[in-house]
């Protein structure tokens, strides 16, 4: 059943739910972050629009640095920028940055310890036409393990503004990563968010399995959830929408209580979000695990659904990866 | 130091000694006992490997003890064998994989310029060298600075031609380099790196320039004072033995064999 406490939008599971693109909602985070603190500035490489920082660009042009196809020296100089007293947010595809730019990244952001807060759009492969190029994969993996490095990836519009508008308060360098197509908008304004605090969106009575994911594709971990639930199998669907600090109290008191763990992402399945969960699990408390991610593999031209599916990321690849689990128990 | 340390570079730290001695105790506005003193200039160094010569500068002019220099890339230093802010914090940037220095430095400028406006008398000084020219970044850097007109940035590069595997011309031919800068919209001023006279002018030529960022290519002798190790690009990363740092501080001390060093 839907976690009612979390006040998640009712018409979540109807086919005809409103469908916004997360990027949409840090493009609202930003102007509130910005119009409430000055010291907020935006970097961008030649893609505001379609990464939702030209209200922000228009807004306060003072405040705006247009910086071409440059990512590397995105990263670089919003370093500098951050050690004059600023927040900045740097924004490009996520394929760019950080895929283009890890090591200004790691050393001026990260080892300087700078304040930035990288946005990477467009990733996974629900980017759909685009192509393999263009369709951020690895991003986590490469972000998570570079020390005071945060990352955070909403599951939605709402989720993303009030993300937005909570990494800009925080000291700490952040990656969060957005998604380019309109997607479900599962959680509303009452839906609580804390960097760091996963919670969840649906719970069975009897919990055969914990399905813990982030991003749109809890949407798919949704529908799963009430299909299995239709056959018996009971589960809770976890937003684990930060990656790091991972929510280590949540998913091992979870996993304990399931007794077998499915992680979702639209990334690989490889060093994400379920790599993070497996590396904790291992030392607190195994189970068997089953992980929803592309599997080695890099993406191609289709239409976000097509995609998906063909991936085995969607509904029907998440419900079998639950049987598989349950009887691996 | 480096003798101490048992490894590090030779060449660029003695080569920009003249340049640091400047900066530190005649061009720039700092306070050694408030190193984040607000309405300071910055000096950011790029090229991070040759922070013994910033090292041996900042003790100097106070910012720690001249006994501490021995701790050079030894474990808990302060002294990093490259910068490490997080370490000693009075540096303004961690540095070492080079090319990132610069876009620092232009982050800086437009910081400043957001908070004080154009005329911001503060100036940020970007130290790099010429072998860091072969990376791309520093040519993005360059562009963007150029085109918001960042005055309040001065770019000094260590043109002492050498890079590790050999002299910048057979590596990667960096020349016309000051047509290069002026084609990104960069005031570009040629000077002797040890000639203090030239340097302070040069550095006044380019503050008084207000509609562009400044570039001061100061050709500079790599292991400058030792004869024993200018020009030689062998000596870029390694340190002197024992009986070469004894013979390279006699030299360096006298002057050559010129004076009478207080060391004798």
């Amino acid at each position: 059943m839907l976690n009612i406490t979390q006040r998640l939008n009712k018409k979540i599971l109807d086919d005809d739910v409103e469908q916004v693109p997360v990027r949409n909602g840090f493009g609202e985070g930003l102007l509130e972050a910005a119009d409430n603190d000055k010291s907020i500035v935006g970097l961008c490489a030649d893609l505001t629009e379609s990464t939702r920082m030209k209200a922000f660009a228009d807004k306060y042009p003072e405040r705006f640095v247009q910086m071409g196809v440059a990512e590397q020296n995105l990263a670089v100089v919003s370093s500098g920028l951050a050690s004059t007293g600023k927040i900045p947010f740097i924004t490009s595809y996520a394929m760019f940055s950080p895929g283009r730019n890890w090591e200004q990244i790691r050393t001026t952001i990260c080892y300087n310890d700078r304040p930035v807060k990288i946005i990477g759009s467009h990733a996974g492969v629900s980017v759909g036409p685009d192509g393999g190029t263009h369709q951020a994969i690895e991003d986590l993996a490469i972000m998570r393990v570079i020390p005071r490095m945060e990352v955070i990836v909403p599951c939605d519009a709402p989720e993303a503004r009030k993300a937005t508008n909570a990494i800009a308060q925080t000291s700490k360098p952040t990656y969060m990563r957005l998604a380019r197509e309109k997607t479900p908008v599962m959680t509303t304004e009452e839906t609580s968010f804390e960097i760091g605090k996963a919670y969840e969106m649906w719970r069975n009575e009897k919990v055969d399995v914990a399905i813990i994911g982030c991003g749109p594709l809890l949407h798919h971990a949704l529908v799963a959830a009430q299909e299995l639930a239709e056959e018996g199998i009971g589960s809770v669907v976890l937003n684990s929408h930060t990656i790091k600090p991972l929510d280590i109290e949540t998913i091992t008191g979870l996993a304990r209580e399931a007794g077998a763990v499915v992680s979702v992402e639209e990334h690989q399945a490889a060093g994400g979000l379920g790599g993070a969960i497996a590396e904790v699990l291992m030392q607190t408390n195994p189970v068997p695990m089953e992980f929803i991610g592309v599997k080695d593999k890099f993406g191609q031209s289709g239409t976000p659904n097509e995609l998906v599916v063909h991936y085995e990321l969607d509904a029907a690849a998440i419900a079998d990866a639950v049987r598989k689990v349950i009887k691996r128990k | 130091m480096l003798l101490e340390a048992g490894s590090g570079h030779t060449a660029g730290p003695l080569g920009m000694a003249d340049i640091f001695t400047l900066l530190y105790f005649h061009i720039m506005n700092h306070d050694p006992k408030n190193p984040s003193w607000e309405d300071r200039d910055r000096i950011v160094l790029s090229n991070g490997h040759i922070c013994p010569v910033q090292y041996a500068t900042m003790a100097r002019a106070g910012y720690f003890s001249v006994e501490e220099l021995k701790t050079l890339r030894k474990f808990h230093s302060r002294l990093q064998g490259h910068p490490h802010r997080e370490y000693l914090p009075a540096l303004e940037i961690s540095s070492g994989p080079l090319g990132s220095g610069l876009g620092q430095a232009v982050g800086m400028a437009i910081g400043e310029r957001m908070d004080k406006g154009r005329n911001t008398d503060k100036y940020i000084y970007a130290l790099l060298s010429d072998g860091e020219m072969d990376c791309g970044i520093i040519w993005e850097s360059a562009m963007l600075a150029g085109r918001d007109k960042l005055q309040n940035l001065i770019a000094i590069i260590d043109r002492n031609g050498i890079q590790i595997d050999g002299y910048t011309w057979d590596i990667m031919p960096l020349e016309p380099l000051k047509a290069k800068w002026e084609s990104f919209g960069w005031h570009v001023i040629e000077v002797d790196g040890h000639n203090f006279r030239a340097l302070d002018e040069a550095i006044g030529e380019a503050q008084s320039v207000n509609d562009k960022p400044s570039v001061l290519i100061a050709h500079t002798i790599p292991g400058k004072g030792v004869h024993e190790f200018e020009r030689d690009y062998h000596w870029h990363g390694k340190p002197p033995k024992k009986e070469e740092a004894d013979m390279a501080l006699r030299e360096l001390r006298t002057l050559g064999g010129r004076v009478v060093s207080e060391h004798e």
